[in-house]
């Protein structure tokens, strides 16, 4: 492990929808250069932890660190210009605007930059997207926009990118493509924290993992442990395989 | 191919078809249209604008009937007698219906129910010449007219559009009578006034054939599609030689709305300036609405706040603030007035604004809905009449000054130039402001609120940005209207006005500007303002009803509007055949401009 200041870090966070306690005293902490996944059942909190982590729910108490220096309360628009962007659950893109527009505003805090070079990595990493630049995301098949997805959010040039259950929805082939294009971007030097229910899956890319479970964080470990852990996950996550 | 039988005709379309005809006409005549409507004269002597309304039906519900789907990949049905027994069918059906309804509207006296069915609609209806001559007149007429739409329906594609274009020449001289006068007194033209127009109203049937027969030979003789040639040169250009070309059309343009108010008269401009003052308005909707996607239906209260800090600040008989500024754009006190004008403007887009930005689609609907209202009331108010003078309003509101001009209801004309530079500069923003990054973040909030604020777009800054500069642009409509009207009443400005500045929007097309441009001319030009009487004057009660056939038919026929935008019309037509033909058409395109395909 690294001494480096965590990229990412939660200390006692409890986040609140009115008076629905959701998170629980979450406390966690992300290294630069990790790849972290936080495995959780359905309703368990996972979309509301990466929700507090851009700001768009404020804890209710507890302190949210983004590099060292504290979020809590600042806005989304704030910390995704500290360098934290966010492919969402179902991946959600612009369907109605293209492909391009939709790189476009991943890169909307940039402004004024120049994104040839951004996109070029991206037409690198992701050959398809560059063959469907100028049509309508909706238009895309799963797969197509996953890379989309993950390619608006490179384009703001994170430090620290938040992905949302990558493999909802998609077919099994492209779940494990999917997981292989991660993988190469957090070794490419992305710090990646990644929320995920296809527990086997994510920790065979991780190098840590949290559990999540009504909100609580009930184990937390490295990848490897977790893996041989069988009885736990099929406790806490509630497996179906 | 073999020859189909004349019989072979879906015979469930055509009576529909025709019994739809039918019950239209009934309708347009039960509502008073035929009888208000006879006093405007189209066709000196033959036809007036009332029976107009009702003979454009047989041969609309006539081509419905012969119409038949043509699917990809399927031979087109073959064309021929079937179609004129088809339209003739449906026509005479039609016919049949209509006559029934003339007969029960002679022999009962219902206006106890349908107040219009009066027996001097009775009368119009039977040409004063007895039921019986009515009825069959009707049937025979609705029969050949249904037959005409058959036969339109056999016309190859060109002859068809000959007819057509041929038919809304006429119906365009006729409709643009009073402007077109105008402009012949202007250079002398009087004997080609004669020749055209009626002494009373109404083009006459020489010039009527006339100008038939020159849009029909224009048309046969133009080859099809020079709108899809322009757009593909025009595609082909580079950024140079569109800016050149954008100058040079540009400066064409600003001439002619330099020169078209000099050569007509009084009413047309008076027409002009009110397109004028709701085209203002409708472009800062357009920038809520279309723009940023949030439904704001209490625009008005921002046209009210602009006319009446107008009254406050200029007019002697405001209750008790005077400061009796003259509004002179070329002074620094006409900028005080502006600058206050915008200011409160702002500051109420501000304050409406705040508190229901974060709701969504039909909550913020009809919360704004409220605050229209409200502003409205307090208008009207007797708490606040001290200041706003309540029902009475505030009148004597001193004309405006361009330097040595005045500018004044008096002279329309003054008006349409004020309200022309000003629309020139809301288009100028409103273009600005679309190609810019704010432009797209609101597209993005438009799509996915909730993703787009995961993109870092600060999104309640970019609706109140929204909000305000829609409300700066409506406050200016109110200041000219204010200065046009010389007095301000809080009846002014009731929801109506929202609402038709809606309509304008989403008829000519959401988040487009040509679009909002001719929705504007389009509606309020042609069938008028809430109080304003637009060139079919006689439409006035029956304003709205038209408003509303036109809104209904245009979501179910072309709701991207009359000149969609390009990011809109994609998002109503989602289907990937579309997508790709329009992928095709791109890469033709490239490959004309010598692109490499990609
Ligand atoms: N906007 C919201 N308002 C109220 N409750 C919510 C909201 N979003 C999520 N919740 C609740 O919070 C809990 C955690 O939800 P979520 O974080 O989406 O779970 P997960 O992503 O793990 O499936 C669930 O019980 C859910 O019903
Ligand atoms: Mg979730």
């Amino acid at each position: 492990m690294t001494t480096d200041t965590p990229v990412l870090e939660f200390r006692n966070v409890h986040t609140h929808y009115g008076p629905v306690h959701v998170l629980k005293d979450v406390s966690m902490e992300i290294r630069p250069g990790e790849l972290v996944c936080l495995l959780g059942g359905n309703a368990s909190g996972k979309t509301t932890t990466l929700k507090t982590i851009l700001g768009m729910v404020v804890p209710s108490s507890g302190d949210v660190l983004v590099d060292g220096e504290v979020v809590t309360g600042k806005s989304t628009a704030e910390i995704v210009a500290r360098g934290v962007s966010m492919v969402p659950e179902n991946r959600r893109l612009f369907k109605r605007m293209t492909v391009l527009e939709n790189l476009e505003i991943g890169a909307y805090l940039r402004e004024g930059e120049d994104l040839e070079e951004d996109l070029e990595r991206i037409f690198e990493m992701f050959p398809r997207v560059k063959e469907r630049l100028h049509q309508k995301a909706g238009t895309l098949s799963g797969g197509e926009q996953q890379m989309v997805a993950v390619g608006r959010a490179l384009m703001a040039r994170p430090k620290l990118l938040l992905m949302d259950e990558p493999s909802m929805g998609l077919a099994p082939i492209l779940v494990q493509q999917n997981f292989e294009i991660i993988q190469q971007i957090n070794e490419a030097g992305m710090t990646i924290f990644m929320v995920e229910q296809n527990a086997n899956m994510a920790l065979s890319i991780a190098d840590r993992g949290y559990v999540l479970q009504t909100g609580q964080i009930v184990l937390a470990d490295t990848a490897e442990r977790l893996l041989a852990n069988e009885d736990l996950r099929r406790a806490y996550l509630g497996e179906l395989e | 191919m073999t020859a189909r039988p004349a019989t072979d005709v879906d015979w469930g379309r055509v009576r529909a078809w025709g019994l739809y005809g039918g019950l239209t006409m009934a309708f347009i005549a039960a509502i008073g249209m035929v009888e208000s409507l006879d006093a405007r004269m189209m066709v000196h002597p033959v036809l007036s604008l009332g029976y107009l309304f009702l003979l454009w039906a047989p041969p609309a519900f006539g081509y419905a009937a012969a119409y038949e789907p043509v699917k990809e990949g399927m031979a087109a049905p073959a064309k021929g007698a079937r179609d004129l027994v088809a339209g003739a069918v449906a026509g005479l059906l039609a016919g049949a219906v209509f006559g029934l309804f003339i007969v029960v509207a002679a022999t009962f006296d219902l206006r106890e129910v349908f107040v219009k069915l009066s027996p001097v609609l009775v009368d119009l209806l039977t040409f004063g010449r007895g039921v019986g001559f009515g009825v069959a007149t009707w049937i025979v007429l609705s029969t050949g007219l249904g037959l005409v739409g058959g036969l339109l329906h056999v016309l190859p594609e060109r002859g068809r559009a000959a007819v057509f274009n041929a038919l809304a020449a006429v119906f365009v001289v006729a409709l643009l009578e009073l402007a077109v006068v105008d402009v012949l007194e202007t250079f002398r033209l009087e004997a080609v006034e004669r020749f055209l127009y009626a002494p009373n109203g109404g083009i006459t049937i020489p010039g009527a054939v006339v100008v038939a027969l020159v849009a029909g030979f224009v048309t046969l003789r133009t080859t099809g599609g020079a709108v899809l040639r322009f757009r593909s040169r025009y595609a082909a250009m580079t950024g140079e030689e569109r800016r050149r070309f954008g100058v040079r059309w540009g400066l064409v343009a600003i001439a002619g709305l330099v020169v078209f108010p000099m050569i007509v008269g009084g009413l047309t401009n008076e027409l002009l300036a009110n397109v004028g003052l709701f085209l203002l308005m409708a472009l800062g909707l357009n920038l809520v609405v279309g723009y940023a996607g949030l439904l704001d239906l209490g625009y008005v209260a921002f046209f009210a706040v602009g006319a009446y800090t107008t009254a406050l600040l200029t007019s002697p008989l405001s209750p008790t603030l005077k400061p009796m500024f003259r509004l002179d754009l070329l002074t620094v006190e006409g900028w005080v007035v502006m600058a206050i004008v915008i200011a409160v403007a702002a500051l109420s887009g501000l304050v409406i604004g705040t508190p229901v930005i974060r709701l969504r689609g039909d909550y913020l609907a009809i919360v704004t809905l409220g605050f229209g209202e409200i502003v409205r009331i307090l208008f009207l108010s007797d708490w606040l009449a001290p200041l706003f003078g309540g029902a009475q309003g505030i009148r004597n509101i001193p004309p405006g000054y361009l330097g040595p001009i005045k500018v004044a209801g008096t002279s329309p004309q003054t008006i349409f130039y004020v309200v022309t530079i000003f629309v020139g500069i809301a288009i100028y923003v409103a273009w600005r402001l679309y190609h810019s990054r704010i432009g797209r973040a609101w597209a993005a909030l438009r799509e996915d609120e909730d993703v787009a604020e995961a993109m870092g777009i600060d999104t309640t800054r970019m609706k109140l940005l929204a909000f305000v500069t829609g409300a700066i642009l409506a406050s200016f409509s109110g200041m000219i209207f204010a200065v046009k009207v010389g007095s301000v009443f809080p009846s002014s400005f009731k929801l109506i006005v929202s609402i038709i500045v809606l309509v304008i929007v989403i008829v000519g097309g959401m988040g487009s500007i040509p679009g909002v441009v001719i929705g504007a001319v389009v509606l309020i030009g042609v069938l008028g303002g809430p109080t304003q009487p637009g060139l079919l004057a006689e439409f006035g009660e029956f304003k709205l009803l038209l408003y509303g056939v036109l809104l209904v038919v245009m979501m179910l026929r072309r709701p991207e509007g009359l000149w969609p935008s390009v990011q809109r019309q994609r998002e109503l037509h989602q289907e990937e055949f579309l997508q790709d033909a329009w992928l095709k058409t791109e890469a033709a395109q490239a490959a004309a401009r010598g692109e490499a395909p990609s």
